[in-house]
C-alpha cells in the first residue's frame, strides 16, 4: 500500500511538472545553504588544524603558573635552566626541550626601530618549533655558554629594519645593546591565532637573562615529543617530575601547566565550529521558508483537486488513506528538493573552494541530515493539507467547481 | 424483516420512513420527509422529480455518503445510519460503484490509470489490477483507448471511462447522478444501452437520478419525487 501511496504522488508530481519544480525550489535552496555552509566550515576548520600540525601536533608547553581560565593563570614561582634539563634528561619520550624566557624591547638599526618580542633561548627552539634558517648560522655552543651578544631575526623584524638589505654580520641595538645578526629565520607568516610569528629576535638564554633581564627566570619550557611516542604519557611524566621538582604536597593542585597543542587545537576549532553552526543555523531558516512554500502549495492544491478528493472519498478511500497520499506527496516533493540541494550543495563548494582557499572537506553526516530534514519538512508542512483534504466531505467536494 | 416480493430476487436497499433535515430550529429544511424504498438486487431504477424534490439527497443517501436525520436505511440488511465515516467509506468500497454528470476523471492520467483507482484503495496488486482494468475498459466498449487521458476523449467516452472505474471492483450497486446530463441525445442514448446491459447481462442494481423521460424509460421501473416524498413508483411496462 505505500508503494503504491508513492506510486500515486510521483504520478501526482508529473501530472504538473513545472508547479512541482518551483514548489521544490525553496527547498533546493535551503539545502543547498546548508550544505555549502556546513561544508565550507569543516573545510576551514580542517585548515585550522592542519596549520597548528605545522606547529608540531607533538609540542607540549610548559609554564608556571596554573591556567585559572582563557587568558588567566596564577602567578607561582618560575623554572629554571636545571628544570629544562632535568626534563631532557629524565622524561624518555622527549626529543628537543627548548627553555626560554621574553620581553617586550625595541630594536634599533640606525634611524629604523620597531617594537618587537625578544627571547631567550637555545638552538633547540627551532627544532622544538619546526624551523629552520633562511641565512646564517644557528648559535655556537661557546656563544650559549659564553652569553654572546648575538642574535637571529624574524622575517618582520629584517623587514622593518633592513628593508631588502642583507642583515646578516650587521649590528641592531636592543635597548642600551649592540648585538650582532649571526642568522634569519624562515618566514612562517601568520599563525592560526592571527599573529605574526615572524615578528621576534632569539638571543642565547644566558645573554638574555644577564643582560636583559637580570634574573635567572625561565617562563616557558617547550618540549617536544618524539614521534610514535604518546603525547599524553610525555604529559604525565611531566608533570610527575615537575611537582617532585617543586616539592608539591600530593594533594595540592599543580602550580605549573604543561598543554598540549591538541588543547589548543580544540579550543581555535571550537571557534570554526561555532560560527559554521551559526551560518548553518541560518541556513536552516531558508529551509524553514522552502517548508512554508511546499505547505502553501499543497494547500493550493487541495483546493483545486477538491473534486479529485470527492471522487477518491465516494469510491471508498479512507480518510487515513486521503491523508497519506496528500503527506507522501508532499514528501516526496520535499526529499526530492533536499536531493538536488544537497547536489547543488556539493557542486557550489566545488566552485567555492577555490575562490575562498578552504579545502573541499565531504561530510557525509550533513548531506544525511539535510536530507532528513527536508523529509522532515514535508512531513510537518504537509500534514495540515492532508488533514484539510482528508476532512473534506465527498459531498461538499464532489459538488465543488 | 424482509418484505415479501413478487420475485425471488433478494432485497438489496430498504429506505424506512427516512427523513433529512438540513439546518436547525426555523431555519429547517426539509430535503427528505419520509421515503420508504425497497430495491431489489437486479433492479434498475430511474429517480425523477423537479429541482429540490430531494432525489439527489436521496441518492446521496443510497450512496452511503450521507446517513438519514430519521428513519432506517438497510443496505442488504445492514443499518446504514449506525455506521461511522470510515465504515461506510469500506461499505462504498466493496459494493458500490458511481457514476456523476461531470464524469469525475483524474486529469493528466490516462484511462487505464482512472479505472484502476478503486483498486488501488481495495489493495489489489498492480498486474491484476491492470488486467482488471482493460477488461473494465473493454467491457465499455473502449478497447484501444487505454492510454488516453480525459482531455484526449470524447464525453461519451469519459462517460464510458467513469462507467468502466463503477464496474471494474465487480461492485453489485451502481448510483448514477444524471449519467446524460453532459452528453448530447445520440450519446445519451449510447449511455443508456450500455448500462441496461449491464443490469440485464451482470445482473448490476443500477439507482439513477435523471429528469429526463427519455432516459427514465430506459429503467425498468421509475420512482417520481415531489417535495421529499415518493409521488409515484411505477414499473416500466414497456421493459418489463
Amino acid at each position: 500500500m505505500l508503494w503504491d501511496t508513492i506510486f500515486l504522488a510521483l504520478r501526482e508530481i508529473r501530472r504538473n511538472v513545472m508547479r512541482s519544480f518551483l514548489t521544490i525550489l525553496g527547498i533546493v535552496i535551503g539545502v543547498a545553504s546548508v550544505i555549502t555552509m556546513v561544508t565550507l566550515g569543516g573545510g576551514a576548520t580542517v585548515q585550522v588544524t592542519q596549520q597548528i600540525a605545522s606547529l608540531g601536533s607533538n609540542l607540549l608547553m610548559v609554564t608556571p603558573g596554573k591556567r585559572m581560565g582563557p587568558g588567566q593563570r596564577s602567578t607561582s614561582a618560575p623554572f629554571r635552566v636545571k628544570d629544562a634539563e632535568a626534563i631532557a634528561r629524565d622524561v624518555q619520550s622527549v626529543g628537543a626541550v627548548a627553555p626560554a624566557a621574553s620581553k617586550p624591547a625595541t630594536a634599533i638599526l640606525g634611524n629604523e626601530n620597531w617594537f618587537t618580542a625578544i627571547t631567550g633561548t637555545d638552538n633547540q627552539y627551532l627544532r622544538v618549533r619546526n624551523w629552520s634558517l633562511k641565512e646564517g648560522r644557528q648559535f655556537s655552543d661557546s656563544e650559549l655558554r659564553a652569553g654572546a651578544a648575538v642574535c637571529v631575526i624574524g622575517n618582520t623584524v629584517r623587514q622593518k629594519l633592513f628593508g631588502g638589505l642583507d642583515p646578516i654580520g650587521s649590528r641592531i641595538r636592543l635597548g642600551k645593546l649592540s648585538f650582532q645578526v649571526i642568522g634569519l629565520l624562515e618566514a612562517k607568516g601568520q599563525s592560526s591565532m592571527g599573529t605574526d610569528q615572524d615578528d621576534l629576535v632569539l638571543l642565547p638564554l644566558r645573554t638574555f637573562q644577564r643582560r636583559i633581564s637580570g634574573n635567572q627566570d625561565v617562563s616557558l619550557i617547550q618540549v617536544s615529543v618524539r614521534d610514535g611516542e604518546s603525547t599524553e604519557k610525555a604529559q604525565q611524566d611531566i608533570e610527575r617530575l615537575m611537582r617532585e621538582r617543586r616539592h608539591i604536597a600530593p594533594n595540592a593542585d599543580d602550580d605549573f601547566s604543561v598543554m598540549d597543542m591538541k588543547e589548543i587545537t580544540k579550543m581555535l576549532t571550537g571557534t570554526t565550529q561555532v560560527l559554521t553552526g551559526l551560518l548553518g543555523a541560518v541556513a536552516a531558516v531558508s529551509l524553514l521558508v522552502g517548508g512554508i512554500g511546499i505547505m502553501n502549495i499543497m494547500l493550493v492544491s487541495v483546493t483545486e483537486r477538491t473534486r479529485e478528493i470527492g471522487t477518491r472519498l465516494a469510491i471508498g478511500a479512507l480518510e487515513r488513506e486521503v491523508l497519506m497520499q496528500f503527506l507522501v506527496e508532499a514528501v516526496v516533493l520535499s526529499s526530492t528538493g533536499g536531493l538536488f540541494g544537497i547536489l547543488l550543495g556539493l557542486a557550489g563548494c566545488l566552485g567555492l573552494k577555490d575562490a575562498l582557499k578552504v579545502p573541499f572537506v565531504f561530510n557525509p553526516g550533513i548531506v544525511l541530515v539535510a536530507f532528513l530534514f527536508s523529509a522532515a519538512v514535508g512531513v510537518v508542512f504537509g500534514y495540515f493539507p492532508a488533514r484539510k483534504a482528508a476532512r473534506l466531505d465527498p459531498i461538499e467536494a464532489l459538488r465543488h467547481e | 424483516m424482509i418484505v415479501p416480493s413478487q420475485t425471488d430476487k433478494p432485497i438489496c436497499i430498504e429506505l424506512r420512513g427516512v427523513t433529512k433535515v438540513y439546518g436547525i430550529g426555523l431555519a429547517a429544511m426539509y430535503a427528505l420527509r419520509g421515503i420508504d424504498l425497497q430495491v431489489k438486487e437486479g433492479d434498475f431504477v430511474a429517480v425523477m422529480g423537479p429541482s429540490g424534490s430531494g432525489k439527489s439527497t436521496c441518492l446521496n443517501i443510497l450512496g452511503c455518503l450521507d446517513t438519514p436525520t430519521t428513519g432506517t436505511y438497510l443496505f442488504k440488511g445492514l443499518d446504514v445510519g449506525q455506521l461511522d465515516r470510515n465504515q461506510r467509506a469500506r461499505l462504498r468500497r466493496h459494493y458500490l460503484g458511481f457514476i456523476f454528470q461531470g464524469y469525475n476523471l483524474l486529469y493528466r492520467t490516462s484511462a487505464t490509470e482512472n479505472v484502476e483507482l478503486p483498486l488501488i484503495y481495495r489493495g489489489i496488486p498492480f498486474r491484476q489490477r491492470r488486467a482488471q482494468a482493460r477488461h473494465a475498459l473493454e467491457a465499455v466498449g473502449l478497447k484501444g483507448w487505454e492510454k488516453h487521458s480525459p482531455n484526449e476523449l470524447s464525453g461519451g467516452q469519459q462517460q464510458r471511462v467513469a462507467i468502466a472505474r463503477a464496474i471494474v471492483s465487480g461492485s453489485a450497486v451502481l448510483m448514477a447522478d444524471e449519467p446524460t446530463g453532459n452528453l448530447d441525445m445520440s450519446r445519451s442514448h449510447e449511455i443508456m444501452e450500455l448500462l441496461v446491459n449491464l443490469n440485464r447481462q451482470q445482473g448490476i442494481t443500477i439507482v439513477m437520478v435523471t429528469h429526463e423521460q427519455a432516459m427514465a424509460s430506459y429503467a425498468k421501473r421509475v420512482v417520481h419525487f415531489l417535495d421529499g416524498l415518493v409521488e409515484s413508483d411505477k414499473q416500466n411496462g414497456s421493459l418489463m
